[in-house]
């Protein structure tokens, strides 16, 4: 029985030391970001910083559209496959259109992204650390997180949202082909129903959305990767830990400002 | 006057001591080998002295600095005038060679870009890699790696030089020559060079002191022919490499015996 508690106290604790080192790392974080900012902060960090969005955003790009477009399709033909019963076809638009904004844009995003980006900063930071370049960086007087972690969560912030917004169009557009196959409704129609059906707080929403999701898959696949201890079978298991954690903490996240979003809305 | 003063150094990880109470000093413009077998604390002395962990008590003192109770900033400053070079060179993978050398010089001083190409041309020619620059640290030797990380270390100018197992994992021609160029850089430059290794011939070519490490304590302090002429048993058995703990014969063989009795090895 005591070790039962034992063994529970113990994962409790790991859990708060978890969620400790990621505030830190996070406070940490904020308080060098003007380091990796143009104009204001040091160069080498801004070009770090552009870099890093080249292969968060623009290197995800096609993976993210296509996911996005076959999303579409699917929300558009199961949507219509049962609204077609209450002669409610129509809603498939409003369906599509808030759906991808609010939610499925950022979300399906968030999900890519943790996959692609997530594991490689833990993969990357993991080997450094292995290979003592971490402690490198230490000895030549620079703080690691300021190095390695800023920028790619400058990077991260900028990258996600512009590839949820282009994820939440090609998912409209996706319908929208759906829509003139199906009902032969105009794509230009189809549009102006879309700007219809969505308002300026959906969009906000998602934004916001997008960058807590940006912050906790930067923050997670980098601490994963400061917590690397030993050889290379480390960088392997921080490298399943950061997709896994990530995406459990984006979709964590996604419920609760979902929750939050909905009372705000509420009259 | 000592550049470099450990003062009842403890160092413990989970109740384990692993350094117990070292006390040495390491005067301005010598060479300092620490000697000692695997896991005799050598290379835990070396992060303490280089700043990468803290004691449990004792003190580091370094340039009249206490690098174990000092400020963030104190300890940056310190660490400015120490070079690193990491057993395994800890060249930034990401970065060429050149780039690699350029760094310090990039990011804390304010020289040239011309200045700069100057200097690293000039670095990488001391250690005879002038034309490797462009190549990144997977295109080189081991050997070729180590002597990049020398480069590297000296790009600030230090006051110590600091090398954590220079000859590992090198064929005995390459390890020469890291010794010589060792050799030639205390002829070169006005440096304090601390070296951790346990390679005998290297220790004592390149010596004018040398401490010897058993289990987490100095059993000799000297010049090399007071190591050599040392009548602690420790030294005799390490620079006599007389076999110490090795597998007991009686206690193989008697497991060999229980095994051929066991009833499921006869049926």
């Amino acid at each position: 029985m005591a070790t039962q508690l034992e063994r529970v106290g113990k994962k409790a604790l790991d859990q708060l030391d978890y969620l400790g080192s990621c505030s830190i790392q996070l406070w940490v974080t904020l308080r060098s970001m003007a380091t990796a900012l143009p104009f204001v902060g040091n160069r080498h960090r801004w070009k770090a910083s552009m870099g890093e969005m080249l292969q968060i955003g623009v290197d995800a790009l096609p993976m993210v559209a296509l996911m996005a477009v076959s999303t579409g399709f699917i929300l558009a033909m199961q949507g219509a496959s049962e609204l077609r019963r209450f002669g409610a076809v129509h809603y498939v638009i409003d369906l599509v259109a808030v759906g991808f904004t609010r939610e499925i844009g950022p979300l399906l995003t968030a999900i890519a992204v943790s996959g692609r980006s997530g594991s490689a900063f833990a993969a990357e930071i993991g080997t450094m650390k292995v290979t003592e370049e971490i402690d490198a960086l230490r000895v030549m007087a620079f703080d690691p997180v300021e190095f390695v972690l800023t920028p790619k969560y400058l990077a991260a912030l900028v990258a996600v949202p512009c590839l949820s917004i282009i994820c939440g169009v090609c998912g409209i557009i996706a319908g929208g082909i759906f829509m003139f196959f199906s009902t032969h409704l105009g794509f230009l129609l189809y549009l102006r129903y879309v700007l219809i059906s969505i308002d300026l707080r959906d969009i906000i929403s998602g934004l916001i959305k997008s960058v807590a999701f940006a912050t906790i898959i930067a923050q997670v696949g980098c601490l994963e990767g400061f917590r690397v201890r030993g050889g290379p079978d480390a960088v392997g298991r921080s490298t399943t830990a950061a997709v896994v954690k990530a995406t459990f903490l984006v979709i964590i996240a996604d419920a609760v400002f979902t929750a939050i979003f909905y009372f705000m809305r509420k009259p | 006057m000592a550049i470099i003063s450990i003062r009842d150094l403890v160092v413990e990880y989970d109740g384990r001591r692993v350094l117990d109470g070292l006390n040495l000093d390491i005067e301005q413009g010598e060479t300092m080998v620490l000697l000692g077998g695997s896991g005799s604390g050598k290379s835990t002395l070396l992060r303490h002295i280089i700043g990468l962990e803290r004691p449990r008590s004792g003190a580091v003192i370094v340039k009249e600095t206490d690098i174990t109770r000092c400020s963030q900033s104190e300890l940056n400053h310190v660490r400015r005038s120490i070079g690193v070079a990491f057993q395994s060179g800890a060249l930034f993978n990401s970065l060429t060679l050149e780039d690699n050398v350029a760094l310090n010089l990039r990011e804390h001083t304010e020289l040239a870009p011309s200045i700069i190409d100057l200097v690293v041309w000039m670095l990488l020619a001391a250690v005879g890699l002038s034309e490797f620059g462009k190549l990144h640290p997977r295109e080189l030797s081991g050997g070729m790696k180590k002597r990049g990380a020398v480069a590297r270390a000296l790009a600030l100018d230090p006051e110590i030089l600091v090398f954590d197992e220079p000859s590992a994992g090198l064929d005995p021609i390459v390890a020469a020559e890291l010794d010589e160029l060792i050799l030639l850089l205390k002829q070169v430059y006005p440096i304090t060079v601390v070296v951790v290794t346990h390679e005998l011939t290297s220790a004592f070519k390149i010596a004018d002191r040398l401490a010897m490490l058993c289990d987490g304590a100095f059993v000799a302090v000297g010049t090399k022919d007071e190591i050599r002429n040392s009548e602690n048993p420790h030294v005799k058995q390490f620079l006599d490499r007389i076999p110490g703990n090795v597998a007991k014969t009686t206690a193989i063989t008697n497991f060999f015996e229980r095994y051929l009795e066991a009833p499921e090895v006869n049926q």
